[in-house]
């Protein structure tokens, strides 16, 4: 019971979050909107009996990503969106369809779901069962995920170093 | 325990944890202006109360008695939330900090801290990580080109230096093999040859060179000289907190110091021994007197804060980075290396 009111309260503040990112008007709304939709995601997993994962979501994601985020809006200083014709097209089509393609995945999701339940921390979610299988199972998914995350750094890297650096540094090599 | 038991047990604690917690809030205040004065030749306050003891009682009145201002430009959701953002944070970790053993007083006994959780010590991380959150939006909302800088530099360090504080703490992990920090405690009671405490820093691999990074970490954290460039009066006017007053800037300063004392009990906890110390007495004075050993502890750690900030001067701020992505990630990753070959070499 308690359990189910829990998985509400932290399911509404998630939807209410991603919801408030779209309607939000200026862009530091839509990031604190987001990172209370981080915040109750957390929650869901802690739920779930995985607090190791909720931890780490928090610790990550919520603490570090969208720090992250709200310093590029900060330092842009993007002001609040203008509504220009494009946007109300995109209101009036957007809404009905993306309600018509939650309604259709949500049916998905009912008919194809099994009927086993599975009890809140029947699963191993403890720190020592995690890094077991991440260091012994699913030990090559993990090198080839962290060298996914330096090719992405190294082309961030390269992409925002000044114009004609390698110019100058042929001229005196 | 029944559950009006439990409620009633933890409604205590939570009052009586938060009334300890501000109360030692503002007198660190009293004890650095104290010490800082000292250090620098001269008395720190004295008139207000025998020692300048009441000192922190008369500047609470002043604050709340003060004219709160707003200046018009600031963005005002985010200008009046960022104090609360940064306060709340500050306050919650000590939710998890356990001050001692258990204590059983009239048919109940519960462990001295508000919840005991399996991975403590990462939700202790990560609220910390929440509380950067206070810093950069005050620094953005009061819209003026001292709190803008402030506040990026300041979020920009605490989240690099992040990252060498969490990995100062997993040496000890290793060492205790659980995130509860009840039991990493535990782990380090008894001692060597009878007389050399088995604290983290001395057991075998000793944890010295990640409590010296812990601690250069903690300061750049909590935004302390050597670290404290963001709300340097001389460079910055006064930073991410240029343009709050009254009690929006007193609930900064009170977040500060409660950083302050939170890093320290952790300091305690996992590097010094906890409250391990000699006990003796009766059933009550055996329960209470770790708690006494372990603001012993909290307050050598808080004592070398203030001593370093009337000691150093402050870093440059691309030195400040520098030194944190540059010199301390590796040693604190070099750090974590030789631990975890040590105690695979030797079970």
């Amino acid at each position: 019971m308690l359990h189910l009111l829990l998985f509400l309260v932290f399911g509404c503040a998630c939807g209410a979050g991603a919801i408030n990112l779209l309607v939000q008007r200026h862009p530091i709304n839509s990031a604190l909107s987001l990172v209370v939709v981080m915040g109750s995601l957390a929650g869901e997993y802690l739920l779930l009996g995985a607090e190791f994962v909720a931890a780490i979501q928090v610790i990550v994601y919520a603490g570090a990503i969208m720090v992250l985020f709200v310093f590029v809006i900060m330092l842009l200083n993007a002001g609040e969106e203008e509504r220009t014709s494009g946007s109300r097209v995109a209101l009036v089509l957007g809404v009905p369809g993306m309600l018509i393609g939650a309604v259709l995945v949500a049916w998905l999701l009912v008919e194809r779901s099994s009927t086993v339940t599975v009890a809140a921390g029947a699963l191993p979610g403890d720190p020592q069962t995690i890094g077991w299988l991440l260091f012994h199972d699913y030990l090559l998914p993990f090198e080839v995920t962290s060298i996914l995350v330096l090719i992405a750094i190294m082309g961030a890297v390269a992409l925002a170093s000044p114009p004609g650096m390698d110019a100058s540094a042929k001229k005196e090599g | 325990m029944s559950i009006t038991q439990f409620i009633l047990v933890s409604i205590v604690k939570i009052v009586v944890a938060i009334i300890v917690l501000l109360t030692a809030v503002a007198y660190t205040v009293w004890l650095e202006r104290k010490l800082v004065g000292h250090i620098q030749n001269r008395w720190g306050p004295t008139r207000v109360g025998p020692f300048g003891l009441l000192q922190p009682l008369a500047d609470g009145v002043k604050f709340i008695f003060k004219e709160d201002l707003t200046p018009p430009h600031v963005h005002k959701p985010l200008y009046i939330a960022a104090p609360m953002i940064a306060l709340v944070f500050a306050l919650t970790a000590i939710a998890l900090i356990p001050v001692g053993g258990w204590i059983h007083v009239a048919g109940v006994s519960t462990p001295l801290e508000i919840t005991d959780v399996n991975i403590g010590l990462l939700i202790i991380l990560g609220i910390a990580s929440l509380g950067v959150y206070g810093v950069a939006l005050a620094g953005w909302s009061s819209n003026s080109k001292y709190s803008l800088l402030g506040g990026l530099r300041a979020s920009a360090q605490m989240v690099s230096y992040e990252i060498a504080l969490g990995l100062s703490l997993v040496g000890v992990l290793i060492l205790a093999g659980s995130f509860n920090l009840r039991e990493i405690v535990d782990a380090q009671g008894g001692t060597f040859w009878g007389f050399i405490p088995r604290w983290n820093i001395f057991r075998w691999p000793p944890q010295i060179v990640g409590f010296l990074v812990y601690l250069t970490a903690a300061y750049a954290e909590t935004n302390r000289v050597p670290f404290d460039l963001p709300e340097a009066e001389t460079e910055l006017v006064a930073g991410y907190h240029t343009e709050y007053s009254s009690m929006k800037f007193a609930m900064f300063f009170m977040a500060e110091y409660a950083n302050m004392i939170t890093v320290a009990c952790l300091a305690s906890l996992l590097f010094l021994g906890g409250w391990h110390g000699p006990v003796a007495g009766p059933a009550i004075v055996r329960a209470l007197l770790p708690v006494f050993w372990f603001g012993l502890r909290v307050f050598a750690f808080l004592f070398l804060y203030i001593w370093v900030r009337g000691t150093l001067p402050r870093f440059r701020y691309d030195q400040l980075m520098a030194f944190g992505w540059k010199f301390l990630l590796p040693v604190a990753i070099a750090n974590l290396i030789i631990t975890a070959l040590m105690v695979a070499l030797r079970s």
